[in-house]
């Protein structure tokens, strides 16, 4: 495999609505912003584009992955379309990762975009729950907060975990987020404030769950003589990794743990796992992106990391799966303020604050969540806090 | 220029076949509560498949016992807008003795403080079939 870099990217500001823009003019913003930053690049450099959205439901536009590519003409490089839930945007970019490693692409553009204002949020809450069984889930009332609510009650009672920690992660990302100008939900927050606020399905709180949003995002990959050229600070990609596991929760086993390179069978000789309290798809993208990255300790080796926070309890379920902590602790890890920024005031007493960052972006809780493209635009704000603050190596 | 916004009304109706699922709902219709059961390794299953996510081998069918007990839960103050008239309701994932995956499903009869995970339930079924997975739910023993 080629060695790949990130060599720019660009977004706009996840907003509840923009009735101003259509999703074509919203992945346009973000690829000329994503160009704007490495002027010596050009279009002709550009070998094919991968284009992410999650529902067709919400565009009601199907092929919309290509009159995106036509508008940012990019016509007729070679052009495709990505899915995958939660993961879409997530999934869109090892794609593009995946054409400039194979050396099928010099240059691949990966794109993502949602625009889920364009039905009220209970509809929207339907057409994502779409994505569960409709013979079994679905017709049950099941919609994904309620899910989410039902594997973090598990997780509370194997693990002891509180909503006051889970409140903490709401008030981490929200504050995070004041620092990040594309942000469409910054503010100052208490744990008082998160439990206060209404109950959507308990124990889940308005303030422990993202919000729907419209938006996009662009990252630019190329290889190395590519980004050489054109960039001089570009990111090197070093390990990805992705999984996968039953869609109806009913279904997911109670075996074994995965264990990652620092974790012994012993730490978990009574757990059964995942349940529901965890997510093994997200273990064992961790497990492959390590290995590949040759992470061996995560905790030592990571600077700060940015995960999928789509509810408060999910970012605490997350620690443990990228093996941040064992399974179990990530209510205590979130409480030692491990996750943290340095240095910001969050009205919290953090013994270990700011060891290692979780989601100094705002996440998707504080971010916004436009499906398509959040995980693209996860890994744009990385990308561009390490340009801010390395130099090419 | 304000954008212009209008409204665009979609309906559709979907011809929506249970095919190989289709015994566990007229299970529903007779009071009983189909899982199945794989042939080769015998892992069993309380939300029925016709093959087994283990080993790729063909299930049977397998009747479940109709007490179960609650492995988690939720109560819902808001959903998806088809049921949002419906709100509050709780949702469960039933554990059963002899089975190795759980079921989802509602909870009736029961205040929202009084659930607890371990909780004994009793599956009660619809007088009049309407060929829904809600044609069943649980109460409290």
């Amino acid at each position: 495999m080629s060695p790949v870099y990130m060599i720019s990217g660009g977004i706009t500001k996840f907003a509840k609505a923009h009735p101003d823009k259509d999703f074509r003019l919203m992945v346009k913003e973000a690829y000329d912003y994503a160009l704007r930053d490495v002027p010596p690049f050009s279009k002709d450099m550009i070998d094919g584009a991968v284009g992410s959205y999650f529902s067709d439901h919400f565009t009601r536009q199907l092929k919309a992955a290509s009159m995106a590519q036509d508008y940012l003409g990019l016509c007729p490089k070679p052009s495709k379309r990505i899915e995958g839930g939660g993961a879409t945007g997530g999934l869109c970019f090892q794609s593009a990762w995946e054409a400039v490693a194979s050396g099928r692409m010099n240059c691949c553009v990966a794109f993502g975009f949602e625009t889920m204002s364009r039905v009220n949020t209970w509809k929207g809450n339907e057409f994502i729950a779409l994505a569960s069984d409709t013979n079994f889930d679905f017709p049950v009332g099941g919609f994904y907060t309620g899910y989410y609510a039902m594997m973090v009650r598990r997780h509370m009672h194997e693990y002891g975990t509180t909503v006051e920690q889970m409140a903490m992660v709401s008030v981490k990302n929200h504050m995070n987020a004041l620092y990040n100008l594309y942000a469409q939900k910054a503010k100052r927050l208490t744990i008082k404030q998160v439990r206060e606020s209404p109950m959507v399905a308990t124990p889940l709180t308005m303030e422990d769950i993202c919000t729907m949003s419209d938006g996009a995002a662009v990252c630019i990959l190329a290889a190395e003589d590519v980004a050489a050229k054109v960039c001089n600070r570009p990111v090197k990609i070093t390990g990805v990794g992705s999984g996968s596991d039953a869609m109806r929760m009913a279904d997911r086993p109670h075996g074994k743990v995965i264990l990652l390179a620092h974790e012994r069978e012993s730490d978990y000789a009574h757990l059964k796992y995942p349940g529901v309290h965890s997510f093994r798809g997200g273990r064992m993208a961790a497990k492959l992106a390590y290995e590949m990255a040759g992470i061996r300790n995560p905790i030592e080796e990571l600077s700060f990391v940015e995960l999928h926070d789509a509810y408060t309890s999910s970012e605490i379920q997350t620690y443990e799966d990228l093996g941040l902590c064992k399974y179990g602790e990530g209510g205590k890890f979130v409480e030692s303020g491990v996750p943290f920024m340095p240095g910001v005031d969050y009205g919290l007493e953090l013994p270990k604050q700011g060891r290692l960052p979780v989601n100094p972006s705002g996440g998707l809780l504080a971010c916004g969540h436009p499906v398509g493209s959040s995980p693209s635009g996860s890994c744009r704000a990385p990308s561009r806090s390490i340009w801010a603050t390395t130099s090419f190596r | 220029m304000d954008p212009l916004i209008i409204n665009d009304h979609y309906e559709i109706d979907y011809r929506h076949s249970y095919a190989e699922d289709s015994p566990f709902f007229v299970g529903l219709s007779k009071g009983q509560l189909l899982g199945s059961r794989c042939t080769a390794c015998g892992y069993t299953y309380a939300t029925p498949r016709s093959h087994c996510m283990e080993c790729g081998a063909p299930t049977a069918w397998h009747e479940l016992p109709l007490t179960g007990r609650v492995h988690t839960y939720t109560t819902c103050h808001y959903g998806g807008e088809q049921f949002l008239k419906e709100t509050p309701f709780t949702l469960i994932l039933v554990e059963f003795d002899g089975a190795d995956t759980l079921f989802l499903s509602r909870l009736k009869d029961v205040e929202p403080h009084g659930v607890r995970i371990g909780m004994p339930v009793l599956a009660r079924f619809a007088k009049t079939p309407t060929y829904r997975v809600t044609d069943v739910w649980f109460e409290p023993v």
